[in-house]
């Protein structure tokens, strides 16, 4: 049996320009793979019951580059398939826009599903990235689960939950 | 010896500095680098949950500082 994952290697981005999710999909498919799986964030109008304007994305740049690497390759040989690509989005964004993509293409929709869902699970859990959120209510840095209050509406500064 | 300490997200706006260099003795850890950039940035004082890293890697609290480190904290991640 061939290793259909030995032809390349994982693709990994992070950076201020939008993301293009048919190139990126188009870096992974080919004819020996009969399944796409593909994960976009979106940056949502509401958090926590708030209302959200944009976000920003900030990043310690080259440990999250060098960890999304870590996540594609690791995933490359959890599901056999190196057919991987992940560009995340830094800067601002605003609502409706692409924060982050994620594309698997494997022989069978199993480990590509499998191998997309890990790899965002992953960066969401590792990839020293932060968003800042810009609402009516006030900026917020998003911190894991919780969010911590960074400016009133008023710019008055102070801890929130 | 000295070490330079990067801050991040909202370290890095709470403190209003990027990086700062500290002077240090060697087996220093993390842990008590944490506390000196604390004492120099009392708006940390209440961030006990920090994140460290040694050379972009993440590192546990009790690991020690060589020369020429490059250590980051900073607080839990939110990307995607």
């Amino acid at each position: 049996m061939t290793d259909p994952g030995a032809a390349s290697a994982p693709f990994c981005r992070l950076g201020p320009e939008p993301i293009d999710a048919r190139a990126l999909e188009a870096r992974v498919i080919g004819p020996d793979r009969g399944a796409l799986a593909t994960f976009a964030g979106i940056v949502r109008d509401h958090h926590e019951g708030r209302p959200v304007r944009r976000l920003e994305y900030t990043a310690y740049e080259p440990m999250a580059e060098r960890i999304l690497s870590d996540i594609a390759g690791e995933a490359s040989r959890r599901f056999g398939t190196s057919h991987i690509a992940v560009q995340h989005r830094l800067g601002p964004l605003a609502v409706g826009e692409t924060s982050i993509v994620v594309t698997a293409a494997a022989t069978h929709r199993r480990e590509a599903l499998a191998a997309c869902a890990w790899v965002i699970d992953e960066v969401k859990a590792r990839a020293p990235i932060w968003k800042k959120e810009f609402g009516d209510d006030g900026v917020f840095w998003i911190e894991g689960p919780g969010s911590c209050r960074s400016e009133g509406p008023e710019g008055a500064r102070g801890q929130g939950s | 010896m000295t070490i330079r300490i990067w801050l991040f997200a909202r370290y890095r706006e709470l403190a209003d500095q990027a990086a700062l260099d500290l002077e240090v003795t060697p087996g220093t850890t993390l842990a008590a680098l944490w506390t000196m950039v604390q004492r120099r940035h009392p708006a940390l004082a209440g961030e006990v949950r920090p994140l460290m890293a040694i050379d972009q890697t993440y590192a546990q609290p009790d690991q020690v500082v060589i020369p020429g480190s490059e250590v980051a904290f900073f607080p839990p991640v939110s990307g995607g």
